[in-house]
């Protein structure tokens, strides 16, 4: 934990936008989170790699308080997100959601059009003339880069786009209400390559706007798209660093094996 | 290890099995195709217009119809459709959505079985104690009550089997957009579940259109015009089985014209149904 800190002090800088301390995670009696301590930078990509089991969708899971919707699971600890513990219960999980936005893993489109799936937590937050609502999906689809394939089809169900285009939709849906933070939990492991490489771009030009958190699988894609990177193993934070230092010269053995493929 | 089955024996076994499933499929298909066959043949004669637009004329007395009994089976199937979905769907949508796997919700999972295997008769003779007995006599809306009863667990069951089908990916996403539980339920679940949840309402419409045992005890049957709910009230299926018990030849063939309308009311229903199912499948 100590080595975890002097790490993060190299980067103090950066002004952290989310800080989790000692975060556990329980599913029932079983423990997934072991005491996380991680500080995620403000505007820049933070990558959580790890092998599959080790907690790394489990540990952003906690940060939107999604976990919540299962019985039986609970967090204990803190998630500090501009000065705030947001899992402490007084926290108001409407606009903590609207302000830590989350895509997962296999694209989620609501049965509606690719219009009012954009338009959905827009809709939720406010009502918007027509103008102001397609300005501001237009906007998003934008954003994602999506704009340009769906222009003359936003009519048309969301459900009809390819995958890739789908998890851009879900992207665009996420960023049109403008949250702080975006979670990604493993966004392209259900995608094809090209679809892939159109997401990751995405992330690169989403990051001056959003803090992003991004949970691959990949380790390529961790050391492509990301500034930060951590390795979960066992439900614990083994490392956090730079990614140039992580995949460079990682200071941990467990690290090191993991990501020259020798584990995982 | 042990003795291996030759190849020959391994198919000879696979052909008798397949011949024996496929005879048994053959066979509940042509018993369904027979017993449509009659009542098609012989009720499709019964069929002519002032069948379907006059009263029931007295026995032996040419003409006549069936009129009252076809609007009372309607109004009788839409009080119980109005009374017994809005519950039906409310319970199945708690049980997929908030109980879970709460013991509450089990408890109530167990109860609704039960229920949906309990003989239709029993909730005719249970309204009957309920309501015809406290109303001082059959009625149209003691019907419909026990009607919604069968239909009730019915609906339960199929709401929250087509809302389980629904991935909870698409639950997180709407509510890590923001969007509170009854939101998420009613703009993206239900919407999923849509095709779905009409198919199960048609079934249950279907299924409980063709009672006969429960309105025998609650709404018994009326040769007039008959639209006030608490009095006894014509339908189809007690005219089915008073015509068809009756000694008068132009009364049991009435029976059969009624058996044609109700029979081809709950194919259509069902057709609909499936259609419906259909559609929704291809995403």
């Amino acid at each position: 934990m100590i080595e975890q800190i002097n790490n993060n002090n190299n980067n103090n800088e950066l002004k952290p936008k989310v800080s989790v301390r000692n975060l556990c995670f329980y599913y029932g009696d079983h423990q997934a989170l072991k005491n996380n301590n991680l500080d995620i930078a403000e505007n820049k990509v933070t990558a959580i790699i790890g092998p599959s089991g080790c907690g790394k969708s489990t540990h952003i899971r906690c940060y939107n308080r999604i976990y919540e919707m299962y019985k039986g699971q609970s967090a204990t600890g803190e998630i500090i997100i501009d000065g705030q513990n947001v899992l402490d219960p007084s926290v108001d999980l409407i606009e903590l959601r609207m302000r830590v936005g989350m895509i997962f893993q296999r694209p989620t489109p609501f049965p509606m059009s690719i219009f009012d799936n954009v338009a959905y937590g827009l809709r939720l937050q406010a009502r918007w003339s027509k103008s102001e609502l397609e300005g501001k999906v237009e906007q998003a689809l934008k954003d994602a880069a999506l704009w340009d394939e769906v222009r003359d089809k936003l009519h048309e169900p969301g459900a009809h786009l390819s995958g890739g285009q789908q998890q851009r939709l879900c992207i665009a849906r996420a960023i049109a209400v403008e949250p702080e933070i975006l979670l990604m939990d493993e966004p392209a492991s259900a995608i094809d390559p090209v679809g892939t490489s159109k997401i990751e771009d995405l992330i690169g030009q989403l990051k001056s706007r959003y803090t992003i958190v991004i949970v691959t699988h990949n380790m390529q894609q961790a050391a492509r798209v990301s500034d930060f990177t951590a390795f979960f193993y066992n439900g614990e934070v083994v490392e956090f660093g730079k990614t140039m230092d992580i995949f460079t010269r990682p200071k941990n053995k467990q690290t090191e094996e993991y990501i020259t493929g020798r584990f995982g | 290890m042990s003795t291996k089955r030759p190849i020959r024996v391994r198919k000879a076994i696979n052909g008798v099995v397949t011949v024996m499933a496929g005879s048994a499929a053959l066979f509940g298909l042509f018993m369904l195709l027979w017993i449509l066959y009659v009542v098609l043949r012989k009720g499709a004669s019964a069929i002519n217009w002032s069948f379907l637009t006059s009263l029931p004329s007295p026995p032996g007395e040419a003409g006549g119809g069936i009129v009252n009994a076809i609007i009372g089976t309607l109004i009788i199937t839409a009080v119980a459709t109005v009374m017994g979905v809005p519950v039906g769907m409310l319970a199945g949508t708690y049980l997929a959505e908030f109980g879970r796997e709460g013991r509450f919700a089990d408890a109530v999972r167990f109860v609704n079985n039960i229920l949906i295997g309990a003989p239709s008769i029993v909730v005719g003779v249970f309204v009957y104690t309920l309501l015809v007995i406290p109303m001082g006599g059959f009625s149209g809306i003691a019907g419909a009550v026990a009607l919604a009863i069968i239909m009730l667990p019915v609906v339960t069951r199929t709401t929250e089997d087509m809302l389980k089908l629904v991935p909870d990916s698409l639950r997180e996403s709407a509510l890590a957009l923001g969007a509170s539980e009854h939101k998420m339920i009613t703009q993206v679940a239900f919407r999923a579940a849509k095709g779905g949840l009409i198919t199960g309402v048609m079934l249950a419409v279907a299924r409980v259109s063709g009672e006969t045992a429960p309105l025998l005890f609650t709404t018994l049957n009326s040769p007039y015009w008959s639209l006030a709910l608490d009095k006894p009230m014509a339908n189809l299926t007690v005219t089915i089985f008073n015509y068809a018990m009756s000694p008068y030849s132009d009364w049991q063939e009435k029976a059969w014209g009624a058996s044609f309308l109700i029979t081809t009311a709950v194919l259509g229903l069902n057709l609909t149904a499936r259609f419906l199912a259909r559609e929704r499948r291809p995403r």
